[in-house]
């Protein structure tokens, strides 16, 4: 118990600005349940509590930006507080009536005992609007906003809510801010002029528009530093062997086959799983360097995913080795997904260890990446292509791929990461087993 | 459906899946995938929003044949026809396998 703090939603990320509060004080909380969403240099991401309890004090304010670390929010155990049980089930609306309540009064006490003296007072001061009404303040009302459109609506003083907005799902683009104040620009890009709005809800799909100039800068910074320090510190060493896909895809066929077509499964939804069984049997790929090889237990597979209009997350799928296919495979449409639309929670962006990059679709015959740090190890795949294939004195043609990896060499040696593909081979070889 | 009801009907779709992407700047007869920069899991999305809306259901050996724009228009206004359907609106019609 105690404060929520500012994650850390990357090796990279210094500071991050609190953009919504989806709980109030007062609220009771569950391990896993969202509580904010913040704004990293590369993404929104839905931020999730550890602890079970309630929320007794909101300490910072949506527009803020603050360094990891800093306290967010008081979190006392649960039922201690529970006086504040009543204010949860009000509606937004009714939040005025909760400026009188106890609630504050049970807060204080342990604000005063538990505050280090080293705090910014800055901290001080949210507290009373906490109890105002917010829009988007609780779960219901989120404003679906690009990243720059609030930044433009902050500095013009709008309400993000009060617009129309005219990107993917109705989202309030950086466009119909300025529209809204008044002047309103030729969009930035004809790529993205879609006309007015779709008729159709439009499904889960990109986020940030491409149009997003200083989104996109900042992405490409944040991952040029990671990758730089990637390089900096870790020692790489690389392998690559090429792996005959030819009865996983029989066996694909035939499997999808027999799927209504919202059931069927993807060639690297097979290289996925059998990539994560692989990293179980071989725990010294998985897991974290900090200043010593951590191992995990559990298998939390990091998938990059390029975001159209460019840009790099590689969210991950957890315990993905437990996964059946279709629950992997439908756990990754919907990562994919998400990472696109700029929903990410962070667990997702943070629990990651080990990573799967997969530029198959891009036409590459192999790709040997960067390792993500603090993990160890990044896996590669590229296309999967009819190419010669020699077996048993014959020369035939095989579906193949190229699988690579990248492994950090103060974790574990080479004999080690080639008995890693071989098993991912050997495990590509009984699909019906994966 | 007629083809120009077809075209429309893509556009929708590929705008759920790639809003970015203008149906119009895209040459009718290249690789749809590659005109449009779709990765394989945007094109199964595609493939989905085209069941869900109309009931057809492109079984995985026929995608070459919907690979590229005036590819995916000639087949979707082929199957509509011997559906019967004029319209998208039948989602459950040809469930059967």
């Amino acid at each position: 118990m105690g404060d929520f703090v500012m994650p850390s939603l990357g090796a990279d990320m210094e500071f991050g600005t609190l953009l919504e509060w989806r709980v109030r004080e007062g609220d009771t909380v569950h391990h896993g349940d969202i509580v904010a969403v913040v704004d990293t240099e590369k993404s929104t991401i839905e931020v999730e509590v550890f602890d079970d309890g309630v929320v007794t004090e909101l300490l910072v304010e949506p527009g803020e930006e603050v360094p990891v670390g800093t306290a967010l929010a008081r979190i006392g155990p649960p039922s201690a507080e529970a006086p504040a049980e009543p204010v949860t089930a009000e509606a937004p609306g009714a939040a005025v009536a909760a400026e009188a309540p106890p609630e504050p009064v049970t807060a204080a006490p342990m604000t005063t005992t538990a505050a280090p003296a080293t705090r910014p007072p800055r901290r001080r001061t949210p507290r009373k609007q906490a109890a105002r009404p917010r829009r988007g303040a609780v779960g219901p009302v989120h404003v679906r906003a690009s990243p720059l459109a609030r930044r433009r609506a902050a500095e013009k003083g709008l309400d993000l809510g009060g617009l129309d907005g005219s990107g993917p799902g109705g989202a309030v683009v950086a466009a119909d801010v300025d529209r809204a104040a008044g002047k309103a620009p030729a969009p930035r890009r004809g790529r993205r002029t879609t006309p007015a709005r779709p008729a159709a809800p439009a499904p889960p799909a990109a986020g940030a528009p491409p149009g997003d100039g200083d989104r996109q800068d900042a992405m490409r910074r944040a991952t040029g530093a990671l990758m730089a320090r990637s390089k900096r510190e870790i020692p790489h060493y690389y392998l690559a062997t090429t792996i005959d896909l030819a009865t996983a895809l029989s066996w694909l066929r035939d499997a999808n086959d027999r799927r209504p077509v919202t059931g069927r499964l993807l060639p690297g939804a097979l290289l996925l799983k059998a990539t994560a069984l692989a990293a179980r049997q071989v725990p010294a790929l998985n897991g974290f360097w900090d200043d010593g090889y951590l191992p995990s237990a559990a298998v939390h597979l990091g998938v990059a995913v390029s975001l159209r209009g460019g840009g790099l997350v590689a969210p991950a799928v957890h315990d993905a080795d437990r996964l059946t296919l279709d629950e992997l495979m439908a756990a990754v449409r919907d990562l994919v997904a998400r990472a696109r639309a700029g929903t990410l929670r962070s667990s997702e962006v943070t629990g990651a260890t080990i990573t799967v990059t997969n530029l198959g679709d891009q036409g590459v015959d192999e790709v040997h990446g960067v390792i993500h740090p603090p993990q160890v190890a990044l896996v590669g795949f590229g296309k999967v292509a009819e190419r010669p294939w020699a077996s048993d004195g014959m020369l035939g043609v095989r579906p193949t791929v190229r699988a690579t990896v990248a492994a950090d060499h103060r974790a574990s040696d080479g004999l080690v990461g080639a008995r890693f593909l071989t098993v991912i081979d050997r495990l590509l070889h009984t699909p019906e087993d994966l | 459906m007629t083809t120009d009801e077809t075209r429309t009907l893509l556009a929708r779709l590929l705008r759920g899946v790639a809003p970015d992407v203008d149906l119009d700047a895209v040459d009718p007869a290249a690789p749809l995938q590659e005109a449009a920069e779709l990765d394989s899991m945007d094109f199964l999305n595609l493939v989905t929003a085209l069941y869900d809306q109309t009931g057809i259901e492109v079984p995985e050996r026929d995608y070459p044949l919907i690979a590229s724009v005036d590819g995916f228009v000639a087949y979707v206004t082929a199957a509509a026809g011997e559906k019967g359907t004029s319209a998208p609106g039948s989602p459950l019609a040809d469930r059967s396998r």
